[in-house]
């Protein structure tokens, strides 16, 4: 299984959430790969899954696999916990950040980057480092002693996740619309945040997204689809392009339509 | 953090906040037997006999450490200093006086600005005892009286160590334009009792800001009660406390808003943890009639990190006056922020580490306005301790870290009781 570059392997992903009415199948067999240096857009209406697989590969509890595999680099990540997944090289920008009242912005990437670089960093490097980054994504220094996400406005929060990405250096990461909710100039500044980790070479990046607009700012190689839980369609850069003029109403009305790639026929890429 | 359980009510439909009888009699006042409503929730069993007002056989040395200028005196039982501001609501705060046969009194002169805090330590020599309560220390009474002339500005903290069954009243007189912190810290041993009415009067335009800090100790129950003698005055009170297994923390608090243009502030956050613990916060406020102006807003919030810990919060509001700039109140218990904990999974940080993070964020809004280094750190070094226990195999125990955070060996200077 052990492959020469970092590789994510999704396979055959079910995955259901509890509710009142019992428990939820939500994906229904998923299957991607995506290795170090490739960038890949999930594509899908509101509903479709994203959200789910996104926090499916980040290990959240609620959101339980009933079968399939997911592997970094042939390492079954499903058997690892949250903060281990992320010590193995899971980056997961959240589309909903979460507040966390009282822990100031730069003690808790501290905290992070001590976890997943195994040491904690040195401190003059540390603070020249954070300083690049955040003027790299216009980020007022002021916010490294605020509350995490608490009080941030949207594009601050999204911002916010870019800078912790930018940081963590991981294998992958998962960008869950990440550009939604941002007017022009922060989602300038937020796809130039991913594309300078993209140009490293260092990052698989699977970037989620409702909308083709970020794909002007980013250049994906691959296209997948997804409705109803499943990748309904897969393609190169072009595809969104289509998805750009016609929407996803062709996958979505009258069920799962005739010209669609089966989903799950062999991996793509 | 998630509301599990609010019990924040409109303003407009509060109760009637009650109205206790104030003496300094003990025998004026009724011997609780836990139907009162000042009674209710304190476990009588575990007062150690104190509301009978039993004779001294143990001992709280106060030592006094105070910066070049401040008075530090021993008044005795019959100085018209005691009693101006705190009148005892119950029979444990009458007898607290009655048998402490007189005070330490700590003055900081009129227009006196003090660049370093007056540290009294109150120690209780009763026997160390990390079995708990099992072979209880004496019984000691003390009081402390303590006055900022017209415009002072100062900081006191009251630091109460060692293991003792005490009842000690503190009152503390904030004269006009004057601008008081006092911080009262309960960094007691186990098997410790501390009962205690703190009262507090402000003065014209002053400022009180008042820090309670709960940690150890048995059993404590604090009765904080503000005052204002005149309008303009500023009251910002603020609690913490960390209640473990076993432990009952019982903070009561009444302002009183009877003057014009006066502002409150109440916020109390605390953490329970283990079988049996039991926090109880009461935030009572009233307004009256005359006090129009009047700006006032209490806050508890309560984090509940295991089963079989149990907070109650009772907010309750009454207000004689329609024109007030603002009254409210809210209080919430909960348990960890789940959302929030795996937010700081997902960047690596390990399970343990992500649960200290959050609980010394939710402290942290109230620690960090302490501004005496040392004890700030101090009282995050002693949640930290707290917290890491609960990774501990059973049976570890619990005091051998929380000692980390003890007081340094001080040099005492000033008045001894
Ligand atoms: N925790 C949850 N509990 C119940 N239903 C959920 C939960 N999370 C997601 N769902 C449901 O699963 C479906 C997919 O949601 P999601 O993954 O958030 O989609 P997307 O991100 O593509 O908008 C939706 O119908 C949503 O309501
Ligand atoms: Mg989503």
């Amino acid at each position: 299984m052990t492959t020469a570059v970092s590789t994510l392997e999704i396979r055959n992903l079910h995955v259901s959430v509890e509710t009142e009415e019992g428990p939820r199948e939500i994906l229904r067999g998923v299957d991607l790969t995506v290795r170090k240096g490739e960038t890949h857009a999930i594509m899908g209406p509101n509903g479709s899954g994203k959200s789910t697989l996104s926090y499916a590969i980040a290990g959240h509890p609620k959101y339980i696999v009933t079968d399939g595999s997911i592997t970094l680099d042939g390492e079954d990540l499903l058997a690892m916990s949250v903060d281990a997944r992320a010590r193995a090289g899971v980056f997961l920008a959240m589309q909903y950040p979460v507040e966390i009242p009282g822990v100031s912005v730069s003690n808790f990437l501290r905290s992070s980057a001590t976890a997943v670089r195994g040491e904690a960093p040195k401190l003059r490097t540390w603070v020249k480092e954070v300083k690049t980054a955040m003027a790299d994504l216009e980020i007022d220094p002021a916010f490294a002693e605020r509350g995490v996400n608490e009080g941030f406005s949207g594009g601050e929060k999204k911002r916010h996740e870019v800078l912790q990405m930018a940081l963590l250096k991981p294998k992958i990461a998962v960008l869950d619309e990440t550009d939604s909710g941002l007017d022009v100039d922060a989602l300038r500044i937020v796809s130039g945040g991913v594309e300078a980790v993209r140009a490293r070479g260092e990052t698989g990046i699977l970037l989620i997204t409702h909308y083709t607009r970020i794909l002007r700012y980013i250049k994906p190689e691959f296209v997948h689809v997804m409705t109803a839980g499943r990748i309904v369609d897969e393609g190169g850069p072009e595809l969104a392009a289509v998805l750009e003029d016609g929407g996803y109403d062709r996958y979505v009305k009258g069920g799962a339509a005739a010209a669609v790639t089966p989903a799950g026929a062999g991996a793509v890429s | 953090m998630a509301v599990i359980d609010a019990t924040g009510r409109p303003p407009a439909a509060a109760g009637a906040v009650p109205r206790p009888v104030r003496s300094r009699d003990p025998q004026d006042h009724v011997v609780p037997t836990g139907r009162e409503e000042a009674w209710r929730f304190t476990p009588l069993r575990r007062l150690r006999g104190l509301p009978s007002g039993p004779e001294a056989d143990g001992r709280v040395t106060v030592t006094v450490q105070a910066p070049d200028g401040v008075a530090v005196e021993r008044l005795d039982a019959v100085d018209a200093r005691i009693g101006r501001v705190l009148t005892p609501a119950d029979r444990v705060a009458a007898f607290a006086t009655a048998r402490a046969g007189g005070a330490t009194a700590v003055t900081i002169p009129a227009e006196a600005a003090l660049t370093e805090p007056v540290v009294v330590r109150l120690h209780g020599e009763g026997p160390a005892n990390a079995a708990g309560a099992a072979s209880a220390a004496g019984v000691a009474y003390g009081h402390l009286v303590i006055e900022a002339g017209p415009f002072a500005s100062g900081t006191v903290v009251l630091d109460h160590t060692g293991s003792a069954t005490y009842a000690g009243n503190v009152e503390v007189y904030v004269g006009h334009g004057a601008s008081l912190t006092v911080i009262s810290v309960q960094d007691w041993d186990p098997g410790t009792v501390h009962l205690g009415a703190h009262a507090f009067s402000v003065g014209r335009d002053a400022t009180l800001r008042s820090f309670i800090v709960t940690l150890g100790g048995d059993l404590v129950r604090l009765n904080p009660t503000v005052d204002y003698r005149g309008p303009g005055g500023d009251a910002e009170l603020y609690g913490v406390f960390f209640t473990d297994a076993g432990q009952h923390q019982e903070h009561r608090l009444l302002v009183t808003h009877e003057a014009r243009s006066c502002r409150s502030r109440v916020t109390y956050k605390g953490a329970l943890r283990g079988e049996s613990a039991h926090a109880v916060w009461i935030g009572d406020v009233v307004i009256g009639a005359d006090a129009v102006d009047t700006d006032t807003y209490e806050l508890n919030r309560n984090l509940v990190l295991t089963d079989g810990a149990r907070a109650d919060s009772v907010p309750n509001l009454e207000i004689l006056t329609g024109e007030v700039v603002g009254a409210g109140h809210a209080s919430a218990t909960g348990r960890f922020d789940d959302e929030a904990l795996f937010y700081l999974q997902s960047r690596g940080i390990p399970p343990a580490e992500a649960r200290r993070l959050v609980v010394h964020g939710f402290f942290a809004e109230v620690i960090d306005r302490i501004d005496v280094p040392e004890l700030h750190d101090r009282i995050m070094v002693s949640v930290s301790a707290r917290l890491g226990e609960s990774e501990l195999p059973d049976g570890a125990d619990p005091t051998e870290t929380s000692d980390l955070a003890g007081p340094a060996e001080p040099a005492a200077a000033g008045a001894p009781t």
